[in-house]
């Protein structure tokens, strides 16, 4: 191979590759008015809103239930509810495999408890008869007398139960269907002994809001069945209908807690029933919303709640936005002092570098759903100091070869060659950081992960596309290849020794 | 400025030396010393962990002068159970962190500070975190970090050579115990983003250790065929010819991290910067000392063992060399001018 062979073939390409650049960023710029995305689309830690991360609540020997089905029955329930609340760009996304999968809900704006009620209700609604009934007091009832008909187990834990207690007052969800249980009802003041459930949830066809116009302005719940549940329910009435208290009760328990117990005086064989229970208007559309789109497939943990005021994520963005420019100001600051001249490509560098990561965040917000987070903003502020350390190398390795004794032209492609391997290299390596970060994490180290990877990208492509063909043609510069005193390259900065050692 | 980069020069040439490789004792007793602290301050304190991993509540109210007495007393008037920890964040905000709670016991401690400080319950910033969810966020961070240096690894291993791989490994566990070790000692809050700012250190030392080792594998490249320098004198001026760039990159690197930690702990007082920014501080500079002071000086070591290198360095202690660092400073004063020749030889690779 000849050396005389390769800068000419290379000086040959840079100005073609930094149009190519340039033509790209301008299509890029293009696709953005044209696809109308026009702002970055932020996290909810940036602008405000709740989020809440919902697991599957798995019994022993239960992990066969959490399938993907199960998963996707839940996510489409969910957002459902979800857009029953009119928020605009609510999410509702299922993340992570197996039986390790979580369902993660966004919503923004101030709407805050009522997500985070809404969205955990499992909505295991069952009518079950009463057995027993007793005041809850919080005192252990020791005289109570056991109900007949019902395990040893129930009684014991009828008598125990203190429905003041906030911890049996949380709907579980855990009723055995076909099973007695002792519960509470919702408002913690009276205990109940249930039968096994006779109408499920799934029986019911249609449920709707009201509101009672004579008696003062309660609101109720309206539900219709379909037939299956018109027969149960009918059945069920006309056989409680005679029986003396509280055996006349029907219980309405909804995941796992007595919403109402009305006495029902007649048989109702009409296939319609209310659910009253001094509900607020919003309580009570939002009871029907959960009933109309049916319970979820599985009983779900709250893995973890977040709610971050507008406030909040204003002053977050606002941070973010200070520090990338406080890093990215030192960062020029000292290429410029000690690379002087070649200083400006950094700064060059790293304006390209910044342009085509915003837009790609832009786009990215478009095609495929990224929102910017505080970590996403960490991540791309990290990329900063990542992105500046291969153009060091690169020059560093420039400086070396122009000690070695060649001449600028000469060095800036010997370097090249030596600099690209280290480059790609130690790339490769925080490419595969971030690739791993992605798929371990959950939640905001995702959004980490995902702009530590892009930014990395975005570094491979500056460097090859425009700060090596920059360079190239600064080399052929007289400021540069005389090695002027404010170029970077001056002998004193190289620390090369003036005297001519061949000779 | 140009004081240091004529010591580049000079540094680059030989001229200057620091024997990093020879006093590799000295440089592996800091260390152990360090790694030793670091394990007695994680046995006897242990890590703080934040709320994510340990399940629990944090409630943060915006209101100026908000007094954590306040706070307390409301907090506590609801009953709920546990140890509570109150603290101001700047001046106009007061955050309540408690055990898990259940969704009444939070709502129930959100009404008792909106009426408290007069705010609604929409403008509290809430984080409640499950018991279980903290256990599925520590075992994804374990996974992620076994995953990832069992990756780099493989790629090191095949990008360089298995030594190198192993030396690099050694160098960021290294990094792993001292910067957690940190943590247990200061006892800093250990939240995700500690984590995820942590694994991120871990590709940026191995980023350091990657340019270093490029070096010293160009440098001994053809170390056998000479006979002219030990592995250990030939990577010795890899470090130094290589250290003005260390000390670049780093700085580089500290600089936009240092804003990040410098607006996240002054202007937002603490989250996720500060907790990401703090841990990427101290690792880079963990991560630097151990690219230069410990990775080379296990590799060398490695390498010293190898047949090949023990009956080099026989042939060049035989040529009656004079110590390590006069070696490698009139080694490389001899090859200068033949630089330009070996020319083709070094473009034979890609």
């Amino acid at each position: 191979m000849s050396t005389t062979n390769k800068p000419v073939k290379t000086t040959a390409r840079p100005a073609r590759s930094l149009a190519i650049l340039g033509l790209v960023l301008i299509a890029m710029t293009g696709l953005v008015f044209v696809q109308g995305a026009t702002s970055v689309r932020l996290g909810l830690d940036l602008r405000g809103g709740t989020s809440v991360t919902l697991q599957p609540r798995i019994a022993p020997g239960e992990s066969g239930k959490v399938t993907n089905e199960a998963i996707d029955q839940a996510v489409s329930i969910i957002r459902q509810r979800v857009n029953s609340l009119g928020v605009a760009e609510s999410e509702v996304a299922a993340q992570g495999s197996g039986t390790n999968r979580q369902i993660v809900i966004s919503v923004p704006g101030d709407t805050g408890r009522r997500v985070v009620e809404l969205v955990g209700q499992t909505a295991e609604l069952r009518f079950r008869q009463v057995l027993a009934r007793a005041v809850s007091t919080g005192a252990v009832d020791a005289t109570a007398t056991p109900t007949a008909g019902v395990s040893a187990a129930v009684n014991a834990k009828f008598a125990v139960l203190d429905c003041t207690k906030s911890e049996n007052l949380q709907g579980t969800g855990a009723d055995s269907p076909t099973e007695a249980i002792a519960v509470c009802d919702r408002s913690g003041t009276t205990k109940y002994i249930l039968a096994p459930a006779e109408v499920l949830g799934r029986q019911v066809s249609k449920a709707s809001a009201s509101i009672d116009t004579q008696g003062g302005s309660a609101w109720y719940v309206n539900l219709t069945f379909n037939g299956e549940g018109t027969k149960a329910f009918g059945a069920l009435t006309a056989r409680v209908t005679t029986l003396a208290e509280p055996l006349n009760q029907v219980a309405i328990v909804l995941d796992g807690l007595v919403v109402s117990a009305p006495r029902i005086n007649e048989a109702i064989p009409s296939g319609s029933a209310q659910i009253t229970g001094s509900f607020t208007q919003v309580e009570a559309q939002d009871l029907a919303n959960v009933l109309k789109y049916g319970a979820l497939p599985l009983a779900f943990d709250r893995g973890e709640v977040q709610q971050v005021s507008p406030t909040l994520g204003a002053d977050q963005l606002n941070a973010g936005l200070i520090a990338g420019g406080l890093g990215l100001g030192l960062v020029l600051l000292y290429s410029l002092l000690y690379y002087r001249g070649l200083g400006f490509v950094t700064v060059g560098s790293l304006l390209v570098a910044g342009s085509l990561v915003y837009l790609l965040f832009l786009l990215l917000g478009k095609w495929i759903g990224f929102t910017l987070t505080l970590a996403g903003i960490a991540g791309a502020i990290v990329a900063i100091g990542v992105t500046a350390d291969s153009f060091i190398i690169y020059f560093e390795r420039i400086r070396d070869e122009i000690r070695e004794g060649r001449t600028l032209r000469m060095a800036v492609e010997t370097g090249w060659q030596r600099a690209r391997h280290t480059i790609l290299v130690a790339d490769f390596v925080s490419i595969i950081a971030a690739v791993l970060l992605y798929f371990f994490a959950v939640g905001g180290v995702r959004g980490f992960a995902f702009t530590l990877g892009l930014t990395t990208l975005v570094d491979l492509i500056v460097v090859f596309v425009f700060t090596k063909p920059l360079v190239t043609i600064l080399s052929r510069l007289n400021f540069f290849s005389s090695g002027h005193r404010y170029s970077g390259l001056s002998a004193k900065s190289t620390g090369t020794l003036p005297v001519v050692k061949e000779a | 400025m140009s004081k240091l980069s004529g010591l580049g020069g000079r540094l680059y040439r030989g001229e200057t030396s620091v024997d990093f490789i020879g006093r590799r004792r000295r440089w592996y007793s800091i260390s152990a010393l360090f790694i030793l602290a670091s394990i007695g301050a994680l046995t006897l304190q242990g890590l703080h962990l934040g709320i994510e991993f340990k399940g629990g509540s944090s409630f943060t109210v915006n209101k100026a002068n908000a007094s954590i007495a306040d706070a307390r007393a409301a907090v506590t008037a609801t009953g709920i159970p546990g140890e509570l920890i109150v603290q101001n964040i700047g001046t106009d905000k007061v955050r309540v962190q408690t055990v898990a709670l259940d969704n009444a016991q939070n709502n129930a401690v959100q009404d008792a500070l909106a009426s408290k400080f007069g705010v609604t319950t929409d403008s509290i910033d809430s984080q409640i975190v499950g018991p279980s969810w903290g256990k599925e966020i520590t075992r994804k961070a374990l996974y992620g970090l076994f995953g990832f240096l069992i990756c780099v690894m493989l790629y090191l291993a095949m990008a360089f050579e298995p030594k190198m791989a192993v030396a690099a490994i050694v160098a960021v566990v290294h990094d792993v115990f001292i910067t957690v070790g940190i943590y247990a000692l200061v006892g800093f809050d250990v939240t995700p983003a500690t984590v995820i700012g942590f694994l991120t250190i871990l590709g940026y030392s191995l980023y350091d250790t990657v340019v270093v080792f490029d070096k010293i594998r160009e440098n001994t490249r053809t170390i056998t065929a000479t006979s002219k320098q030990t592995y250990s004198q030939a990577t010795n001026l890899a470090v130094n010819q290589t250290i003005v760039r260390s000390f670049n990159t780093s700085l580089i690197a500290l600089l936009p991290v240092g804003s990040i930690l410098f607006v996240g702990a002054g202007l937002l007082g603490a989250g996720t910067l500060k907790d990401l920014s703090l841990a990427l501080f101290i690792g880079l500079a963990v991560g630097t000392y151990s690219s230069v002071f410990i990775a080379p000086p296990v590799l060398a070591q490695l390498r010293e063992k190898e047949p090949a290198m023990i009956a080099l360095a026989k042939r060049v202690n035989g040529r009656g060399a004079a110590p390590v660092v006069a070696a490698a400073t009139t080694v490389d004063l001899e090859d200068r001018p033949r630089g330009p020749r070996n020319q083709p030889k070094r473009k034979g690779r890609k």
